[in-house]
């Protein structure tokens, strides 16, 4: 796994610096008050201006140590987690900031999404092309073919200015502070509630989908044939015996959304205003904050390895078969 | 496992149907009625991105600077009329060889932490901007300052090596800090950026990262005390967003553009109930300029050709709403430095096609493309990726196509722009914008001398009666005499037509009506002149704000 992190980073590293433009090169920038001068001396004090293989190197010579490093164009706040100075002033890290946020999100989204698609899929494939069938099909793709930025601005209007339901934007109210704990739980579940269901909503589809289609593979199985024949009543043949069978393959669906678990939407937490990953990343790239976009990508390829580790080992743990397969 | 889907399905379907219940009735309360100034309340506004930090002379984002200039001073400030009076300083004088300028603080200065506010915080700021291990891009000015001194507590002098007209100017730029807060730290990593001390009408009172920003009314403030006790800046980088924010009540105050401001507000009566609109005109242009060291832009008929060729009223109209105007100079209109003398060109596709004529174009193979020795008169536009600047350029497209020139348009990323495009001067014709300051000095975007990579000359400009009259602007610190030059530095650059003025477009800002006591029609200064003296009547404030 190491030396498949430190391929990565050496890609993500160099197409990073392929980019035309550095850090100096931002719109305020642009001011005629401001001088070449400073320019080059900003680049200096980031190294910028050493050959690519050396700031590689010595980016890599900061991971040994796990040093994530500090922003360029944030006031030089750590990338990852908080430092203390010389006076005890914390200066809390950029990602350690934005990830609970997003994690928070997609965990509340996926969890929405697996409720809602596992009894539709479900559903779907025991009235497979009845008008059940049909209509969860037909709602699904609506959900999937909805641009999620335009739904998002329809619901914000309607919910949010019309008929004054759930707040527009933002994570807490600006009085958060001084309510109780009770108020504080409502207030964040009424800003959480648009940025988690809309998600949810477009993302129902592919699930959805994946669950009614183990389903129908499952229940032509012989076994459930002989289920069936041996009288057990319907709803012990679909619960006990098919669905089972059926819900491993998302294991492997699951094991592989965990490396999307930190990547927020850029456009959902720009329009919601969610200070999450997403846009972190996203801006992080636009200003060249090397540091930054460098210490998202290693942490994604760690997840994403360890996901696929997880979603193997998870795997085994269900399916016998696959146990055997190892022991063997 | 019993999942009961019919009921999750059924709660679900009852979410969705739920939402059609009869709107809140709204609370009829007249925001158009006056109410004597009061000191109170919360004004709430939003932008689109977080400031780094709050030290403006390292964090040069505009996001840092909107936030700062409420918590520190300078020594010079911008009256209503744009003429220079005291902001720290209560007078000030310049020597009769006009090198050096003595400064007099206002006495009995404070910072918010009780501290005394003297010319050491001054002289401490001065050596901040210049230091080796600043990189603040705002340096340069300061730089030229040979001897700075504080003789005593409430003087301030500096010396130039010769006279530099732009000198007042830049104190009017400098935010002082606090010398007994920031000796010997880095500035480019104290925590001060997050946690500023200041002297101006507000302090930090509260960051929420990524969320908001509160200021609260600073009771040392050196200018006296503002009407509004806090500021809210709320960070929502979606304008669709702000917008819906502001439609919903939710904040006072955001700019707006051409077609919020000239068609939505003014279409729905329940807006105009509570928004007032307000527009001003910015200290910025949007130019297309031409690489003049490619060929055929070294061609001063060319320029005139394609100068008269394009419709600058039809971008107004098309681009702006009409919310725009032509202007003939690089100066804001009305302002002194502005030359009235000066004319805009005007549209004229015929005189434009004699004068392609008469630089040697013709269409030889009668496909509606100039030629000229064989080869087709065609080039492409750059721009960055603003939406504006991309509608002005399709518009310029079909205007060029009518008197024979192909054209074709890129929009880019702003930094592969900057530093692919511009810095290479690896382009034919660019539209960008200048946003300037509010000294007439413009010899870094003009003179010969700027044009090495990384400088504003990137066009290539060079004309020697220009730099000899931008040379003589900087040493002349008469303002009439200063007005001439400037006045015959925009004739000749008009003349000349290296970029050609496509508009100044209009700042646009909607504020809710509970808010009293802004001028309109805006100063040349704009409405934020006198934010010190806005305040929100107490009916009109909103109450979930006025119980913490």
């Amino acid at each position: 796994m190491i030396p498949m992190l430190i391929g990565i980073s050496l890609i993500s590293f160099f197409i990073m610096h392929l980019a035309p433009g550095d850090i100096t090169n931002n719109e305020s920038a642009f001011n005629p008050k401001a001088s070449e001068e400073s320019r080059q001396k900003l680049r200096e004090m980031y190294n910028l201006d050493k050959p690519v293989i050396v700031q590689y190197g010595l980016w890599l010579k900061r991971m040994a140590t796990l040093d994530f490093g500090k922003s360029f164009a944030s006031h030089q706040k750590p990338v990852f987690w908080q430092t203390t100075d010389k006076d005890g002033n914390v200066s809390k890290g950029m990602i350690q900031q934005a990830l609970p946020i997003t994690l928070m999100i997609n965990l509340l989204g996926l969890t929405i999404t697996l409720v809602l698609a596992i009894p539709l899929g479900i559903i779907a494939a025991r009235k497979y092309q009845g008008w059940q069938d049909r209509s969860i099909t037909l709602f699904n793709f609506i959900g999937f073919s909805i641009p999620g930025f335009w739904l998002s601005l329809l619901l914000m209007y309607w919910l949010g200015v019309v008929n004054n339901w759930f707040p527009i934007s933002g994570l807490h109210s600006l009085n958060y502070d001084s309510l109780d704990t009770w108020d504080k739980i409502k207030d964040s579940f009424s800003h959480l509630f648009l940025p988690v269901v809309i998600p949810s909503i477009t993302g129902l589809a592919g699930i959805t989908l994946f669950v009614k289609n183990g389903m129908l593979e499952v229940l032509q199985q012989d076994y459930i044939t002989t289920a069936r024949a041996k009288g057990l009543n319907e709803h012990k043949v679909v619960y006990r015996h098919a669905l089972r069978n059926a819900l491993l393959p998302l294991i492997t669906i699951i094991g592989l959304s965990i490396p999307g678990l930190i990547g927020g939407s850029v456009i959902a937490e720009t329009i919601f205003a969610i200070p999450g990953m997403g846009k972190l990343f996203y801006d992080a790239v636009l200003m060249r904050d090397f540091p930054v976009v460098m210490g998202i990508l290693t942490i994604g390829s760690a997840l994403t390895l360890i996901g696929n580790l997880l979603a193997d080992v998870a795997y085994a743990w269900a399916d016998p078969r696959v146990r055997r397969g190892v022991a063997r | 496992m019993s999942l009961l889907p019919r009921t999750k399905l059924f709660i679900f379907l009852l979410l969705l149907a739920g939402c059609n219940a009869p709107s809140k009735p709204t609370t009829a309360v007249n925001y158009d009625l006056n109410f004597a100034s009061t000191s109170g309340g919360t004004l709430i506004n939003a932008m689109t991105g977080e400031p780094s930090g709050l030290i403006s002379m390292i964090a040069s984002e505009s996001a840092s600077s909107a936030i700062s200039s409420n918590i520190f001073n300078t020594l010079l400030k911008y009256d209503k009329n744009l003429e220079l009076e005291g902001d720290l300083v209560e007078s000030w004088q310049i020597s009769a060889d006009q090198k050096t300028v003595r400064f007099k603080l206002k006495p009995n200065l404070k910072w918010a932490d009780n501290h005394s506010l003297t010319s050491a915080d001054v002289l401490f700021t001065w050596q901040a901007v210049i230091d080796e291990k600043t990189a603040s891009p705002y340096a340069s000015d300061f730089q030229l300052v040979k001897k700075a001194e504080a003789p005593d507590a409430l003087s301030f002098v500096v010396t130039y090596d010769q006279a530099y007209a732009p000198a007042l100017d830049s104190w009017a730029g400098l935010q002082i800090l606090p010398k007994h807060m920031l000796e010997n730290q880095d500035l480019h990593t104290t925590a001060f950026a997050r946690k500023p001390i200041g002297s101006n009408f507000y302090q930090l009172d509260k960051w929420a990262h990524g969320e908001h920003l509160k200021l609260s009314k600073n009771p040392n403030s050196a200018l006296g005390q503002a009407k509004i006790d806090h500021l809210i800046t709320r960070i929502i980088p979606d304008n669709s967003a702000q917008f819906l924010e502001l439609m919903a009540d939710n904040i006072d105050l955001m700019g707006l553009d051409p077609i919020k401001f000239s068609r939505i507000i003014p279409a729905r009566p329940e807006l105009q109930k509570k928004l007032a609109l307000y527009k001003e005109l910015g200290n910025s242009y949007t130019y297309m300029g031409f690489n003049l060291k490619h060929k055929p832009f070294d061609d001063v008929r060319v320029r005139h050709a394609i100068n008269y060729a394009i419709d600058k009223q039809e971008i107004i109209d098309g681009v702006y709403l009409g919310l725009g105007i032509n202007i003939a100079s690089p100066y804001k209109p009305g302002t002194r430095w502005s030359n009235p003398d000066l004319t805009p060109y005007p549209y004229n596709p015929d005189k434009a096609r004699a004068l392609l004529k008469e630089a040697g174009f013709t269409d030889s193979n009668g496909d509606g493309i100039l030629e000229r020795d064989g080869k087709a008169f065609s080039f492409e536009i750059i721009t960055n990726q603003n939406k504006e600047r991309e509608k002005s350029a399709v518009l310029i497209q079909r205007r060029l196509k009518e008197v024979g020139i192909d054209v074709r348009i890129r929009a880019i990323e702003w930094a592969s722009f900057i530093s692919r495009f511009i810095k290479t001067g690896d382009f034919d014709v660019v539209i960008l914008g200048w946003g300037l300051g509010l000294d007439p000095d413009q010899y870094n975007i003009w003179h010969s001398s700027q044009q090495a990579p990384g400088q504003f000359n990137f066009i290539g400009y060079n004309n020697p009666k220009v730099d000899q009259l931008l040379e003589q602007g900087r040493l002349e610190l008469d303002a009439d005499k200063r007005q001439e030059i400037y006045h015959a530095f925009a004739k000749t650059l008009l003349e000349d037509s290296p970029i050609i003025y496509l508009s100044a477009g209009y700042g646009l800002t909607a504020i809710h009506k509970r808010v009293k006591g802004i001028d309109n029609p805006a100063p040349p200064a704009g409405i934020g002149h006198n934010a010190e003296e806005w305040y929100i009547p107490q009916p009109l404030r909103r109450n979930e704000i006025s119980h913490h």
